[in-house]
């Protein structure tokens, strides 16, 4: 992978100027193999990664996993459904997977009853859907590659040889 | 109360620039360049490896020589990267970091008078241990040469009492490194004057600009050196002390003839955990020697900018910087930075005399602190100027 990828993946607020610099390319090669890689799609948006627990508000939301099985179309497969289901705004993350149920989704609500209703009223009526399974996450752990703990700040000693 | 220590530890010059380490371990909030050691955290596989044998119930002593598991994986890991052929059973020992090798090389070699040539800036045991063990340092000053060691310079340091040399490289704290064709030449003169060679090469994995060489592939070179290696800088794993000396049956059998009177060996619990190190943690070696390229150019670039020049270090995690025009000495220069402005730098004297005039800078430190550290440092400068 491109080193400029790999120093943005961890810290996509590095400047192309600091880009340059630590791989030795101009600034101007570097902002065109950002845009170029914006283009694509390769590059799809920056974002921080937040640790929620920690938002001390009532509207830190409420996720859950949710397993959808679903009767597959002639012709299209699980597309045309799929679609269906992640054009939700609720929904953030749709995946197709292999195993006992075909549709993993992460979906997202301000309380447990807008997820609730999401389930109850959107999803599972839908023609093709089968059958729902609801897992409410209790705790986030790691997200994104990063562990999300408060960690006592480890004394590594200010000087030696 | 004096008169109660031994004669050699009384004489035993301690570090000049104590009092200044002293200064920043009692101070908060610093942002440190001063440390010696990788910033990352030994990578989870390694630890979990560790956490697992003590989760087998494995907490005995082992062998003296060290797991012969762990001997074997070194043997393999060696002939892999280096196309080294050093035998497990009796050319390997495993020790505590590569300081408890390096005591042990210098005991077992040195006899009362015995002359050991050491090139400076060198890391600060190199000195100690030779009259620890009563050898007399001698010291090859090679600012003169961009902290390169020559054939040549060494030559003008021989004579018949001269019995061994200690070179180390990617050095610290300069960030040599050398080149094939330099390391032979300068093993032609070895060989030629009958010097044995201690080489110690714990930064070898952090060589940015060219592979390294390692000193005992060189022709001829493995009969009459002592390799010393460790897990330390590799693969961050400072705190579990864990180093391996290499070399010829007769020399590893004395230094084990010290080790099991004085250590016994190594924790079994580290050892577990540097077994699981040389079988998967190579590509974390490669990532994080990846991240430490990139913050040279940051730091070199940074330093340059600010009108304080250095040699581009070829490896190791080291920048030595010169502080020469600033007009103040390299412990005036460190003080005032850390009064000032809650910098912490290592006076480059702390590596021997010719470090007068130079810092050592440790770049093993995350972008954000060494953004930070060159912002405050430019304050001072100016504030200076």
């Amino acid at each position: 992978m491109d080193e400029i990828l790999e120093i943005l993946e961890k810290d996509g607020r590095t400047t192309a100027e600091e880009i340059a610099k630590l791989t030795k390319r101009s600034v101007g090669q570097v902002k065109t193999a950002i845009r170029k890689y914006e283009k694509e799609g390769v590059i799809v948006k920056y974002k921080a990664v937040l640790n929620k627990d920690l938002v001390h508000t009532d509207d830190a939301g409420v996720r859950a996993l949710i397993e959808v099985n679903i009767m597959p179309q002639k012709d299209v497969g699980f597309e045309n459904v799929a679609q269906r289901i992640y054009q939700f705004p609720e929904v953030s993350n749709c995946y197709l997977i292999s195993g006992t149920y075909d549709l993993l989704l992460l979906v997202e609500g301000k309380s447990l009853h807008t997820v609730s209703n999401f389930v109850a009223e959107k999803l599972s009526p839908m023609p093709n859907v089968r059958g729902v399974v609801t897992h409410f996450m209790l705790k986030k752990y790691k997200e994104d590659g990063v562990i999300l703990r408060h960690k006592e700040d480890h004394e590594r000693i200010n000087i030696s040889y | 109360m004096k008169n109660i220590l031994s004669k050699k530890v009384v004489e035993l010059q301690p570090s000049g620039i104590r009092m200044f380490f002293d200064l920043v371990l009692g101070m908060k909030n610093v942002i440190s360049l001063g440390v010696g050691e990788p910033d990352f955290v030994t990578p989870w596989p390694v630890r979990e490896a560790g956490i697992y044998s003590l989760e087998e119930g494995l907490t005995s002593y082992t062998s003296n020589k060290g797991l012969y598991k762990l001997r074997l994986s070194i043997s393999n890991y060696l002939k892999k990267k280096h196309n080294l052929d050093y035998c497990p059973d009796n050319e390997i020992l495993i020790t505590v970091g590569v300081s408890e090798a390096l005591d042990l090389a210098v005991r077992s070699l040195v006899n009362p008078g015995d002359k050991v040539l050491i090139p400076i800036p060198s890391y600060v045991s190199y000195p100690a241990v030779t009259e620890l063990a009563g050898g007399r340092p001698i010291y090859i000053d090679t600012s003169a040469n961009k902290f390169k060691l020559t054939p040549d310079l060494i030559k003008r340091h021989i004579d018949k009492n001269v019995k061994a040399i200690i070179l180390n490289y990617p050095n610290n704290p300069t960030g040599v490194s050398y080149t094939r064709k330099e390391l032979s030449e300068i093993n032609k003169v070895l060989l030629k004057n009958r010097l044995f060679c201690i080489t110690d090469e714990v930064y070898q994995d952090l060589t940015y600009d060219f592979e390294h060489t390692s000193f005992p592939t060189l022709p001829g070179a493995k009969k009459n050196t002592l390799y010393l290696d460790g897990f330390s800088k590799s693969f961050a794993m400072t705190g579990w002390r864990v180093g391996f000396a290499c070399g010829p049956k007769d020399i590893i059998d004395a230094m084990t003839k010290i080790h099991q009177y004085t250590i016994m060996c190594v924790s079994i619990t580290s050892q577990w955990a540097a077994c699981e190190a040389l079988h998967s943690g190579k590509k974390f070696v490669e990532e994080m020697a990846r991240e430490y390229q990139r913050r040279r150019e940051l730091v070199y670039e940074g330093f340059n900018r600010l009108g304080l020049s250095c040699f581009m270090p070829e490896g190791a995690f080291y920048l030595f910087i010169s502080v020469k025009k600033t007009g103040l000495t390299s412990l005036e220069f460190s003080k005032k930075l850390l009064d000032s402005q809650k910098v912490a730098v290592v006076p480059g004297t702390a590596f021997g005399s010719c470090g007068e005039g130079y810092i050592r800078v440790s770049y093993a430190s995350s972008f954000e602190n060494l953004k930070e550290a060159l912002r405050r440092i430019e304050i001072f400068l100016k504030s200076r100027s």
